[in-house]
């Protein structure tokens, strides 16, 4: 299983009979850059919710470095290496963010260490670089909740990036971003991908064409099909789900 | 771009406003320990020279009560679970101390009441506490303990919100059907009373000794407990509580698990409940289940919100208005008081959201700035660009 | 034989009560996310209710059957008082449930306040008031500058109007005495008499009778639930309300009027908080705390049955008034007459107080393995 970063066996997800995800299979490289699309309904956010453990696997195994998570509670896992951004920003609004980086930053995360635990000036220059990265160093010191939306946008990433995870599972990085902001995310997006192994979910395709290598097209809770950009554009599978029988050039936002 | 270029980064200027915090917290605690000053050297004997030595038993009760309050601060203003149990840890308290006073009795001997009930032998959980040192622990760790188990068994299902509120009602319940049912363990409904007991050789219901000596303990104990509310909501712990009020699922996709965290600090809730309601009992000269009477939990939490969620201060400034206010009504016109008090949880939840504190701070300031005839303060965008310490960081931090 | 008939019966008796009485709690619950403190004092409301109509109907034709007169009043008394609380109070709290529950406890408390105080005095007062206070609002409201002054409005009048009914009502309690200043109900319980033809029991075999009365709470709330069932999947209301209760912000921007969906269900909850009052009055006197002493079961019931789905309710009141009766009642001494120590544990808790004790004991086992109840919502919208 080495350099397999995330490996799925036939997982399926079903709430009350209902199979969110059914039979899915996928497999993802360490180091990979991987973009995930699919029509509404399709079970992405499903999909990492399994991976993150915040829902069970009905059936099937999801492995993350060859460790199977269905054991795991979502603190575990994250500990483990996998950070998540959610679609719409969560962070903390009544923190600044510096605090919100902080807190993602600490190293120990347990009571007694948050408790008695100093922050170390290696945390604190992580932090300060940081915001440098995401572009809020002079707002560090204000409550989140007056941010932008985009800002907010990258102030998750940014706590994403400061639990400093090998796989970071992105849910719509640019969903409400002005093409500028979308374009700075894509660029953010792409230099971590030097580092750390990155699943994106996006709908915005200008975006994805920005930074796909890899495509997944998921439909009705299975992978419909796989490959890099042009290949998915032109698979008439792909085309159908998306936009029914029509023949179309790209297929806008489901 | 990348975070490694972090590493290059010049020796991070320890945050300016470090000094000014510090400066900031010297100045609170002066402001503190003045206060406490006045409340155990200067209210005492005015009240007392007034002839109003009563006021002073129930002022000293009240602070009590306020310590109560710092712990619902704790675990609603900050961390958002409304507990409406709180009754239990009170009570628990209070009745560990007054089973220690109830045992100061010549040897062999056992409290008066079991006689009445046919009781020839104490039962064995009151053995323990003939020990002084073993009731000064037992006073907080008690309610502490089961504070813990219960926050425990509810908080690792990931049971939050209002069901958390029932449940910790349904325990209060459960705790006073059992006190009040439990004659031949506990007096039952009766309670234990604890005016008519000795302590050094002083009763301690008539001595002003040791009244004086509970008063000085509650104003003790409540600077010590707002200390240590201080310290556990000003750091990495405090934000940490904060951040599971705000968004609890995400703390769990940070890699925290929040259950340890609020079970902690329930526990420590459960503990100053616990010290307040030994020392409660003590000044009131009774423990009864009434102690966990459903409303008085709930008023607790009246207490916080009147005053301000989440700032401490404005818990006990919030705990002494609504008793005070509670004695003078009740005084004056008893049928009234419930109407008052329901009146002031509609206003408090629709109208003060803040409390009386939070008021103050956002709008209390321009209301004086305005009546002085200066212009009011508007929020806006902090002016950033002119910070001299932006400007510093952009200068000595930039790529 | 009749053991079993007989602690089932028991349970199924305490577990109607608990069903009627949780039943209005669970809709709104489900729809609103709310929790009605003031449901247990809705309760009360409609006891009295049925007090009052017992009373008035006491030496006409329609003695006998009262009760049936009284179902429908305190369904509509509370019913209206629901909707006044949803409208006045509870629809600017949306989205804060935990302020809700305090609000509504606020609420509760001055219920209970003024069952015990109302007299003619106080209700001439509190009109005199309300007309005052709210009439000079209404009246200087349509003033251009009313928000500029809206203030001062509120700091005069209020305690203009509050000293004007307080000295009319203390004038008229000194001219008219006893008259005017007799509270209606008072601090002391009042008693609801059953009709004759609810007296008594159904004998069966052993010697046992089953009370008339239970059994009309049993079929009162058979009656109750197959009505909500049919209400809330047979009209168009009914599916508005599912439709709400599924998915808030889908169904506004559907043209379902949320709001009054909102106003509607809590005045059905509500209303069904009387008709369980109305049968609590006939298990005992009723006193302005008879509220209280059914709120934290009723609680229990949501808890245990999950939200959302009226089988869970119907499943829950059923267990824990089966299980409340078993342990209160001692029926599983008998049966452990083998051990001794075991004996004397279920002749601990053989009370109704302390079968409480056992039976919440339980509840915290229970969640430790369906923390969501038992029929929980299942989804990606859960807890998101």
């Amino acid at each position: 299983m080495s350099g397999k970063i995330l490996e799925i066996n036939n997982l399926t997800v079903s709430f009350d009979g209902f199979k969110a995800i059914n039979q899915l299979n996928f497999s993802m490289d360490e180091g990979e850059l991987r973009v995930v699309i699919g029509p509404n309904g399709a079970g992405k956010t499903t999909f990492m919710d399994v991976i993150t453990g915040k829902t069970k696997p009905t059936e099937g195994q999801v492995f993350f470095k060859g460790k199977n998570l269905r054991s795991y509670a979502e603190h575990e896992i994250a500990r483990m290496g996998i950070g998540r951004k959610f679609q719409t920003p969560r962070v903390y609004l009544k923190l600044t963010p510096r605090e919100n980086l902080e807190l993602s930053c600490a190293r120990s995360k347990n009571v007694f260490s948050s408790l008695f635990g100093r922050t170390s000036t290696a945390e604190h220059r992580t932090v300060v670089g940081l915001l440098e990265t995401i572009g809020l160093i002079t707002k560090a010191d204000i409550p989140a909740e007056l941010l932008s939306h985009g800002e907010k946008q990258r102030l998750e990433i940014g706590m994403l990036v400061a639990q400093s995870p090998d796989l970071l599972l992105v849910d719509e990085p640019v969903a409400g971003l002005t093409d500028e902001e979308t374009e700075k995310v894509g660029d953010l997006l792409l230099a971590l991908a030097e580092s750390h192994s990155i699943m994106v979910i996006e709908h915005d395709m200008e975006f994805v064409r920005q930074i796909a290598r890899t495509v997944t097209v998921l439909h009705q809770g299975s992978v419909l099909c796989e490959g890099n950009m042009d290949e998915v554009q032109n698979d008439p599978r792909v085309i159908e789900v998306y936009l029914g029988k029509q023949e179309e050039e790209t297929p806008e936002a489901a | 771009m990348t975070i490694e270029t972090v590493e290059s980064l010049p020796e991070v200027l320890p945050s300016s406003n470090a000094r000014k915090q510090r400066r900031s917290l010297m100045v609170e605690a002066a402001i503190v320990l003045a206060v406490a000053l006045v409340l155990l050297f200067v209210i005492p004997p005015i009240l007392a020279g007034l002839g109003q030595g009563v006021r002073i038993n129930q002022l000293g009760r009240f602070l009590a009560l306020a310590i109560a309050a710092l712990g619902i601060d704790l675990i609603w203003g900050f961390t958002g679970l409304l507990s409406l149990g709180h009754g239990i840890f009170f009570a628990l308290g209070g009745y560990a101390l007054a089973m220690y006073l109830q045992l100061q009795l010549p040897a062999g001997q056992i409290p008066e009441f079991f006689t009445l009930y046919g009781v020839e032998k104490l039962p064995w959980f009151w053995q323990p506490f003939y020990s002084f040192p073993f009731t000064l622990v037992a006073v907080f760790l008690i309610p502490m303990v089961v504070a813990a188990a219960l926050g425990y068994l509810v908080f690792r299902n990931r049971i939050r919100g209002v069901y958390f509120s029932i449940l910790t009602q349904a325990a209060l319940i459960v705790f006073f059907n059992f006190f009040n049912g439990q004659q031949k363990l506990i007096n039952g409904t009766n309670g234990l009373k604890t005016d008519t007991a000795t302590l050094f050789g002083m009763q301690v219901g008539s001595s002003p000794v040791i009244q004086g000596a509970f008063y000085t303990l509650s104003v003790l104990f409540l600077v010590g407990g707002y200390a240590l509310c201080r310290w556990l909501t000003s750091g990495r712990f405090g934000r940490m509580l904060v951040a599971i009020r705000d968004d609890e699922p995400r703390v769990r996709f940070s890699g925290y698990n929040p259950t340890g965290y609020k079970v902690f600090v329930f526990a420590i809730s459960g503990a100053l409940a616990g010290i307040a309601g030994a020392l409660y009992t003590v000044q009131s000269g009774i423990i009864t289940p009434k102690a966990m009477d459903v409303a008085f939990s709930i008023e607790m939490v009246i207490w916080v919100a009147l005053g301000g969620r989440a700032t401490l201060i404005g818990a006990i400034i919030g705990a002494l208005i609504v008793n005070f206010a509670r004695t003078l009504l009740s005084e004056q016109f008893p049928a009234f008081w419930l109407f008052f008090q329901g009146a002031l949880f509609l206003v408090v939840v629709t109208v003060l959201p803040d409390g009386i504190l939070g008021w103050l701070r956002r709008e209390g300031m321009n209301q004086v700035r305005s009546l002085l005839g200066y212009p009011q303060e508007i929020d806006t965008y902090p002016s950033l660009e002119q910070d001299p310490d932006v400007q510093y960081e952009r200068e000595n931090l930039g790529d | 034989m009749s053991a079993l008939l007989e602690s089932l019966f028991g349970g199924l008796s305490i577990g109607s009560v608990l069903l009627l009485s949780a039943l209005g709690l669970a809709i709104v619950f489900g729809l609103m996310g709310v929790i009605n403190m003031a449901h247990g004092e809705l309760m009360m409301l409609g006891a009295y209710t049925t007090f009052v109509v017992q009373n008035g109907l006491k030496k006409t034709a329609l003695a006998e059957v009262y009760i049936f007169f009284a179902l429908i009043a305190a369904f509509l008394v509370t019913a209206l008082i629901g909707l006044l609380l949803e409208r006045g109070v509870i629809r600017y709290l949306y989205g804060r449930p935990l302020e809700t529950l305090l609000a509504t406890w606020g609420v509760s408390l001055i219920v209970q306040q003024f069952v015990r105080t109302v007299s003619w005095q106080f209700v001439i007062g509190l009109t005199l008031f309300c007309l005052l206070f709210f009439g000079a609002f209404w009246i200087l409201s349509r003033r251009p500058d009313f928000e500029r002054i809206r203030g001062w409005v509120i700091g005069v009048m209020l305690p203009l109007s509050a000293a004007i009914a307080i000295v009319i009502s203390f004038i008229l309690g000194q001219t008219l005495k006893l008259a005017v200043t007799k509270p209606w109900f008072g601090t002391q319980g009042v008693d609801v008499t059953a009709p004759r033809w609810l007296r008594g029991g159904l004998q069966i075999a052993g010697g046992y009778q089953l009370p008339y009365t239970r059994l009309f709470i049993i079929a009162l709330t058979v009656a109750c639930v197959f009505g909500v069932y049919w209400f809330l999947n047979k009209t168009p209301w009914g599916l508005r309300i599912r439709a709400v209760t599924q998915n808030r912000s889908m169904s506004s921007c559907l043209g379902i009027p949320t709001k009054t969906v909102d106003a509607l269900t809590f005045a059905i909850g509500s209303g069904l908080a009387g008709v369980a009052g109305v049968a609590v009055s006939l298990l005992g006197s009723v006193s302005p705390n008879t509220g209280q002493a059914y709120i934290v079961d009723t609680f229990m019931v949501v808890v245990v049955g999950g939200v959302g789905k009226l089988i869970g309710s119907i499943v829950a009141a059923g267990a824990i008034g089966t299980i409340s009766y078993i342990i209160g009642s001692n029926a599983l001494g008998p049966l452990v007459s083998f051990s001794p120590a075991l004996k004397s544990f279920f002749e601990f808790f053989a009370s109704a107080s302390m079968a409480k004790v056992m039976v919440f004991a339980l509840i915290i086992v229970f969640l430790q393995f369906r923390p969501a109840g038992l029929f929980p919502q299942k989804g990606r919208t859960v807890d998101a």
